[in-house]
């Protein structure tokens, strides 16, 4: 009689924190538009697995918790809280953020990766790098710059429309500078270590063999239109 | 001239089997303490190099925030990270050969300041757990006397006035870095923190709160070539 009660009871707790209750948004891990394995031998199977499965995973996990804690800090009227909680919030949304863009910015060989672009994004660069190659050379100066964790990010200045390279540090998202994000280049130690050990600038090197130009044009003439 | 060069391991590279193994020892103390010295060196000795030329790499840790513009970052990053490791490296000691747990008036401080000793762990755990992206967790003692545990961001440390928000002489301390980990633990930073202790040179902490004290810094080899 007394389990049963309790059945009841969490049915109409649960029931009536969906009816009353302002839903908070519960983020997934996407997938990974390839095995773990085709980036080889650039990006070993292990630190794709490992890169998703578990650093990206904990991020949106954390995500998530970060916005009940949110959520219920808000319900309370706790403003105090709600910002103590940004930091979590911007470790774990960031992560999020980045490692979404980074998963469609690589590609296998034989599905795009290192395939050079051409179109109006090519002539953009050209533009304002010079040539292809040159952006690759200032990217990976930036890329391999970053004291500590962190990105090296190609964006778009959405009020001037040029494109713009940037360093980020951590997992702050690259909106925190204003640009839209066009293609990051993790370099975290868990991007590469299990491989390439300290070189990060060998890692670099080889990252852009799987690059997917295709994707990172795309995220240009949607941020330009 | 003289320059700083690498301090020698006080033990093998494989002597804190099985807690830290012998490949990240290899690669963390010849791959990236190596680099520390040689950009520190690089930095300080070139033309920018000024004051910091002769100085000690202590006081290269007090000074790190007046240092040229041009030299900035380089003496924060490098001249932090020499220090770091180089303390880092006397902090541990194959199991069995110091003590394995804290002695004397240091198990009295921490017992006074933490509760006990355990309570004092699970603090420093937590600071090394937590520190987002790289860094290293510390135990510290300010100006007054009085021991706290912190944690900072990349190569910088409680030395560093003006740069770290902490202050203090350091104690103990533990790279978070993913490059002290990643090859054995992945991304499983808390069984490697865990698995740290059970290779600290609490002799060597001792010694290090002892000279604290008497507001002097730890001693460890700073060889010049």
């Amino acid at each position: 009689m007394r389990s049963q009660l309790l059945q009841l009871s969490k049915v109409f707790q649960t029931f009536t924190e969906k009816q009353f209750s302002s839903s908070v948004s519960k983020f997934q891990l996407p997938d990974l538009p390839y095995d773990y394995g085709e980036l080889e031998p650039y990006i070993s199977a292990e630190i794709m697995r490992l890169h998703h499965q578990k650093h990206h995973q904990t991020y949106v996990n954390n995500l998530n918790v970060a916005l009940e804690k949110i959520h219920k800090a808000e319900e309370a009227g706790n403003v105090g809280d709600m910002i103590a909680l940004q930091k979590m919030l911007k470790f774990n949304g960031g992560g999020h953020v980045n490692h979404s863009i980074l998963w469609h910015n690589l590609a296998p060989v034989n599905k795009g990766g290192g395939t050079r672009p051409d179109g109006a994004f090519l002539k953009a660069v050209e533009k304002e790098f010079g040539s292809l190659d040159a952006l690759i050379s200032s990217l990976s100066a930036t890329a391999i710059g970053v004291e500590g964790s962190g990105w090296g990010w190609l964006g778009l200045d959405p009020n001037t429309k040029k494109l713009k390279l940037e360093q980020c540090q951590n997992q702050d998202p690259l909106s925190t500078k204003n640009l839209i994000p066009l293609l990051g280049v993790d370099v975290w130690e868990h991007s590469y270590y299990l491989q390439y050990k300290n070189d990060r600038a060998s890692y670099v090197k080889n990252v852009w063999n799987v690059v997917n130009w295709k994707d990172v044009a795309n995220r240009y003439e949607k941020a330009v239109a | 001239m003289s320059k700083f060069a690498l301090p020698a391991l006080p033990y093998d590279y494989s002597a804190l089997e099985p807690h830290i193994d012998t490949m990240t020892m290899n690669v963390h103390h010849k791959g990236h303490h190596q680099t520390y010295v040689n950009n520190l060196n690089g930095a300080i000795q070139g033309e920018h190099g000024g004051q910091f030329k002769g100085l000690s790499i202590e006081n290269i840790q007090r000074n790190a925030a007046k240092a040229p513009d041009a030299i900035k970052a380089a003496v924060r990053n490098n001249g932090g990270g020499h220090y770091n490791h180089s303390l880092f490296w006397t902090l541990m000691a194959p199991t069995g050969s110091a003590n394995s747990a804290p002695h004397g008036e240091l198990k009295q401080a921490l017992e006074a300041e933490f509760g006990s000793v355990d309570e004092f762990k699970n603090k420093f755990n937590a600071a090394a757990a937590g520190r987002f992206g790289s860094g290293w967790a510390w135990l510290c003692m300010d100006r007054s006397g009085k021991m706290f545990i912190c944690s900072t961001p990349n190569q910088d440390n409680p030395l560093m006035e003006g740069i770290s928000e902490h202050n203090g002489i350091p104690i103990l301390g533990l790279d978070v870095w993913e490059h002290a980990y990643y090859l054995k633990y992945q991304n499983r930073r808390p069984e490697y923190i865990a698995a740290w202790w059970n290779v600290v040179n609490w002799d060597k902490v001792v010694e290090n709160y002892s000279r604290a004290k008497q507001q002097n810094t730890p001693v460890f080899d700073v060889p010049l070539a």
